[in-house]
């Protein structure tokens, strides 16, 4: 039967021989083990483009859905996870893989003549898988993917020149929105993969038109056969990458932070771990020099890669005998190791958020509604310009110091050490004083972690008195509505549409309706949305 | 080298590539037909939705009504316009139909000359009970559960007609 089916096959495209011709060719007697790299970097890229169609299947690419989609991936979908992990965790690999690789044939000097146009196309898919990386990093919309492409897209601008067009390309002036958001979508899935395949092609059919690289002595030597026994090892190298790979996605959890805040000023951007030694680079050079850091450093050392075979045009000698070559590799990892080590000391630990791990409300959601604008007003006056280091608002310091509602009052007119009276509302000011009365740690985190929007809102509906009619986590009137779990029962629309008109909406209705500017319209629908 | 040791290595070899790729494979496409096939997990509880004054009907004439229920649309809860056909019987028991034909899911009508109900794509017609008068139809028109409170009408979940 199969035999049969191959030699219709055969007949009609040829197909079968042209596979057991590619699987019979000829490779040096040396070949082994330290050529199973391309294999693997190629099976990672595949692995890449599956995961990736399957994510596209459930993702909507602007910033409005982007976000929400992600977490419906990752926490609604059966699976959607693991399909995730192996997408995030395998584009690490393939920036691994693909270094190895490089790192291989540099050391065995397999880019000499005439292999100078295999390295040149090697170098470029090297910063085509970097590409991806790049533009990847903006799609999930959390606040890492949105500090990390703001701060790409400004190194893009300033670049001499091209930087104005470069950045125009990225839709990045006036800042990062949906136009950005589109272009970085279609260059990460419609531009890039086509072009990796097509060089991927280019690549391999050089890597066959020379013949996989002899070392010294291969020449009086019997040739091997491709098939089995290198792709036995290929496959034993590409399973080890896989099983690597699949153990991640099923163990370490792929992070998503909050939703892209423009406002949060507390955010510590940091690139992946791959950029980090560029991230490092560019704090060596500053005020004009910073070209040299963001662009010419970076740019030269492409140029030198590329340059490569046609610096070292000695002729073919023994991996052993090339003390340079390894002497070039050491110092390359040894600059972006620093580099990156640096980096990471700088980094000031941060609480990991991962939004997918979250249930249930977080604990400044179960603030009271005049404790959630307490935050704001504190936030509003500036109150950590002072309030840092010894100084920094805990409970220890709190309960050291027991203070009166009274005397924080006449603390907030009269701070002293410089700092100028706050410009609050006696309401505003027995919030604030009410808050710090009865400090708790739950109020330190929700200090720094209450989102800035819903926060806003908090400040707006204790200025509008909504209290009076509308209970929020047990403070308040029950004559309308209570409003916990509102966020299960209305939509954002819907809220929208009920504060400009609530008779259309519940006919007979008591609330009045709100006229608020737009921006105030979201501030208010989204604390009204984060009540649990 | 590797062919002098003979065919039994060489058929080690092609037989371990051969699992390997079986199990890579494998622990690909599990996870993915996983992922596109199970429904997502938070499936929201239908709720009773008001649908509408109910005191107004004149008993076996059907009335169109206009109301807006959640949906939750992948990642999304949306509010959406819905349409219910409402029919007060004779014994004041009040039934309401969804509004798509049961054949295709077109939206069909109310024919009042003929007092049936008429589907414009493929001309299949239902009594007032919903059942199949003529047409592809192949089952009587789907019915929520139907609740009163006061003059209120409540709808709840669908269930499908009979064949």
């Amino acid at each position: 039967m199969i035999p049969r089916a191959l030699d219709w096959l055969e007949e009609r495209t040829g197909l079968p021989s042209s596979v057991a011709h590619f699987m019979n060719e000829e490779i040096p007697a040396s070949a082994g083990w330290h050529q199973v790299f391309g294999s693997v970097a190629m099976f990672c890229f595949l692995v890449q483009v599956f995961t990736g169609i399957l994510l596209a299947m459930n993702y909507a690419p602007t910033p409005g859905e982007a976000y929400n989609s992600v977490r419906y991936i990752a926490t609604e979908l059966t699976g959607g996870r693991m399909v995730r992990g192996l997408h995030h965790w395998g584009a690490s690999m393939m920036i691994v893989v693909v270094v190895l690789h490089m790192v291989q044939t540099f050391l065995w000097g397999a880019y000499k003549r005439p292999r100078e146009a295999t390295w040149i196309a090697g170098v470029f898919l090297l910063l085509l898988t970097l590409a991806y990386g790049l533009t990847g990093y903006l799609l999930p919309w959390d606040n890492r993917a949105y500090w990390g492409t703001v701060v790409a897209t400004q190194i893009a601008a300033s670049a001499p020149g091209a930087g104005q067009y470069v950045s125009q390309l990225l839709g990045g002036e006036g800042g990062i929105g949906v136009v950005t958001f589109a272009r970085f979508y279609a260059i990460h899935v419609l531009i890039l993969p086509p072009i990796t395949m097509l060089l991927i092609g280019v690549h391999v059919y050089l890597v066959r038109r020379h013949g996989v690289t002899p070392a010294p002595g291969d020449e009086t030597k019997p040739k091997k056969k491709f098939y089995p026994e290198q792709v036995f090892k290929d496959t034993v190298a590409i399973f080890v990458a896989f099983a690597i790979l699949f153990a991640l996605a099923v163990a370490a959890r792929v992070p998503l932070e909050r939703l892209a805040d423009p406002t949060d000023t507390s955010y510590i951007p940091r690139p992946e771990w791959y950029f980090l030694f560029l991230f490092q680079l560019l704090k060596y050079f500053q005020g004009p020099l910073e070209l040299v850091g963001s662009t010419v450093l970076p740019g030269l050392a492409v140029l030198g890669l590329m340059m490569v075979p046609f610096i070292d045009r000695n002729v073919m000698i023994r991996v052993r005998q090339r003390t340079l070559a390894v002497g070039v590799v050491a110092l390359a990892a040894l600059g972006w190791g620093g580099l990156t080590a640096a980096a990471i000391r700088s980094t000031p630990p941060t609480p990991q958020i991962d939004v997918t791990a979250m249930t249930g409300p977080e604990p400044w959601q179960e603030l009271s509604p005049d404790d959630v604008a307490a935050i704001g007003y504190y936030r509003k006056e500036n109150c950590t310009t002072c309030h840092t280091g010894e100084r920094k608002l805990t409970p220890e310091l709190a309960s050291v110091r027991k203070r009166t509602n009274a005397w924080l009052v006449e603390h907030f007119k009269n701070p002293g050490a410089g700092a100028s009276a706050a410009n609050l509302k006696t309401s505003e000011m027995n919030s604030l004083a009410k808050f710090f009365v009865s400090f708790n740690p739950e109020k330190v985190t929700a200090l720094d972690e209450a989102q800035q929007a819903p926060v806003e809102g908090a400040m707006i509906y204790q200025a509008q008195h909504c209290n009076v009619c509308h209970q929020v986590n047990d403070v308040g009137m029950k004559t309308g509505p209570a409003l916990n779990g509102v966020a299960q029962r209305r939509t954002r629309q819907w809220l929208e549409e009920h504060f400009a008109n609530p008779q259309k909406l519940s006919p007979g209705t008591t609330m009045p309706p709100y006229k608020f500017s737009s921006r105030d319209m979201d501030r208010i629908t989204s604390y009204v949305l984060s009540i649990p | 080298m590797g062919s002098s040791k003979g065919p039994d290595r060489r058929k080690f070899h092609v037989s371990l590539i051969y699992a390997m790729w079986a199990v890579i494979t494998g622990a690909l496409s599990l996870p993915a037909a996983i992922y596109l096939l199970v429904p997502p997990r938070s499936k929201k509880k239908s709720s009773w939705v008001e649908a509408g004054d109910i005191s107004q009907l004149k008993p076996n004439v059907p009335e169109e009504f206009v109301f807006r229920r959640d949906r939750l649309d992948g990642w999304k809860l949306t509010t959406e316009k819905s349409t219910a056909w409402v029919i007060k019987q004779a014994d004041s028991k009040v039934i309401a139909f969804t509004p798509q034909c049961t054949h295709l899911g077109c939206a069909y009508s109310y024919d009042d000359k003929n007092n049936e109900f008429l589907c414009p794509c493929h001309t299949s017609t239902f009594g007032l009970d919903g059942k199949v008068l003529t047409g592809p139809a192949p089952r009587a028109l789907d019915r929520y559960e139907t609740k009163i409170a006061g003059n209120k009408l409540l709808l709840g979940e669908v269930r499908k007609g009979e064949a």
